[in-house]
């Protein structure tokens, strides 16, 4: 194995709150979210965080009308953290590059349209747009930024739950390792609120949240909490061996220090703090850092009652002794972008290596005492002398756990 | 539409139906100028998918079918007007 450095030299995101990192993280240190009630075919009104970046920015009205918005999202994604590695995309060979999208589900969306269009024609399959296969290949979303962007080298998908964001970065930091590509786009998006089914499933399992007020709705570690808010939102970074990033004078924005995936082996809803604890302190290890080298950690948290808790044990059992670290939620503030949160819930703490700040977790009017874990930063930023390092938890059905360890870039 | 109009379709008629379908599949292109004898393909952005959706759109809007065999009739304006002209005569009947 080479023992290369990995450096982001780009991001690129939309989520509820923002089309760009810098509104993005404006809004996390300035406590807004913009959750709002969405109608969803046959369950009515649900919160939902929705995203409202023009598609048309970097595609065509027929590219968009043939695609999915999975890839739209990736497309957007994908342009803008190029445009911010300052990369000379035009010179660069498009046969070493690799993209590598996470995924919570994908095809949910165009099979569930699918469905209901031939419904209207006594379901006649006959009337099943013949869309329906390349829209719901795993590989859409990177396959179509592929195509928008002229790529050539591999791309794929990565499914791994909720942990997919996450798991997409490291795909990207291991085919830089092994030398297959020299420049990686990685990362995760999501579109599931555009599908009932994920509403509805978690409605039948008591955890989509509800409340009067939809910017109120997740809110994770308080004792009002009652469910998720579905998201939608894409972050993919672009990616590099420090000494290529080096050669051709890039902003080095941060570097992948360390990461670690496992899994719970123990059911499929419900998650297992042990292997959660184990997941973090491999990633621990690989990044050759101490609990107290880590000054924020990112919850996964997604606002239920249980999931919740058991985090917070497992964060307890690692980073419960360290004084230095502060602990932080971002889906209080954008919901749960399900295979984009890793990514883009990383995203919005990297400015922390320039301004030290952390952003706040909000919605927490009361701390329910199971959750009461170490600094964790509730309603207000807290200014710090300075940020090193950050841990960005992400977590999956199936018991997929992920952890990656982000520092700032030191020569 | 109804079917009394649909029936006593002309040929222009015929192709501002295909080019107003066309205008969904390829939003992006510029209609004004097609030549209705020339080639759509030569005129315009169009692969075999966007046939299929042009086949689709008659289907679900006109309940018109157009078997694989006969995709070439759908070459050009002219030539979709002179095969679909007697399927629109043909809605009649039905």
């Amino acid at each position: 194995m080479s023992q290369h450095r990995i450096v982001i030299t780009g991001i690129g995101l939309t989520a509820p709150n923002g089309n760009t990192l810098d509104e993005y993280r404006n809004n996390l240190l300035n406590k807004v979210s913009t959750i709002q009630n969405i109608e969803t075919r046959y369950m009515g009104t649900v919160h939902a965080g929705v995203c409202d970046f023009d598609p048309l920015k970097y595609q065509t009205k027929k590219s968009i009308r043939i695609g999915t918005r999975a890839a739209s999202i990736g497309i957007y994604c994908a342009n803008e953290a190029i445009g911010d590695s300052s990369i000379d995309w035009e010179k660069v060979d498009r046969s070493r590059v690799g993209v590598y999208v996470g995924t919570t589900e994908h095809g949910n969306v165009e099979t569930e349209n699918e469905i209901y269009n031939i419904s209207q024609y006594d379901y006649d399959t006959r009337f099943w747009t013949h869309h329906h296969n390349p829209r719901t290949v795993a590989n859409n979303p990177a396959g179509e930024i592929t195509i928008n962007l002229k790529i050539t080298g591999p791309h794929y998908a990565i499914g791994a739950a909720c942990a997919a964001g996450n798991a997409g970065v490291i795909q990207a930091c291991q085919m830089l390792l092994l030398e297959e590509i020299d420049f990686a786009i990685g990362g995760g998006v999501s579109e599931s609120i555009h599908t009932f089914g994920i509403f509805a499933a978690f409605n039948s399992q008591n955890a989509l949240a509800k409340h009067e007020d939809p910017t109120k709705a997740s809110r994770p570690f308080d004792m009002a909490r009652n469910g998720i808010v579905v998201s939608e939102g894409g972050c993919l970074y672009t990616l590099e061996r420090l000494d290529d990033a080096k050669a051709r004078g890039a902003n080095i924005i941060a570097e992948i220090a360390g990461w670690a995936m496992n899994s719970d082996a123990t059911d499929y809803v419900l998650p297992n703090p042990e292997r959660q604890a184990q997941c973090m302190n491999i990633a621990l290890n690989r990044a050759k850092k101490h609990v107290e080298d880590i000054q924020i950690v990112n919850t996964h948290a997604t606002s239920t009652k249980q999931g919740d808790i058991q985090e917070c044990e497992a964060i307890n059992a690692v980073f419960g002794k360290s004084e230095s670290t502060y602990i932080n939620n971002t889906k209080s503030f954008i919901g749960h972008a399900m295979g984009a949160a890793g990514a883009l819930e990383l995203a919005g703490n990297i400015p922390s290596f320039r301004d030290k700040m952390v952003h706040p977790t909000i919605n927490v009017d009361e701390l329910d005492p199971q959750c009461n874990v170490g600094k964790l930063v509730i309603g207000e930023p807290v200014e710090l002398d300075r940020v090193d390092a950050i841990f960005n938890n992400s977590f999956g059905m199936l018991g997929i756990n992920s952890s990656l360890v982000v520092t700032r870039f030191h020569d | 539409m109804t079917k009394q109009i649909l029936n006593t379709m002309t040929k222009d008629g015929i192709k501002s139906i295909v080019l107003k379908i066309i205008a969904e599949i390829a939003p992006d292109e510029d209609l004004s100028n097609i030549t209705p004898e020339v080639r759509l393909r030569d005129q315009l952005e169009l692969d075999s998918m966007d046939f299929l959706d042009i086949v689709m759109e008659l289907r679900k809007q006109y309940g018109i079918e157009v078997p694989e065999a006969d995709y070439q009739e759908l070459a050009s304006l002219e030539s979709c007007a002179n095969y679909l002209e007697p399927k629109f005569a043909a809605l009649q009947g039905s």
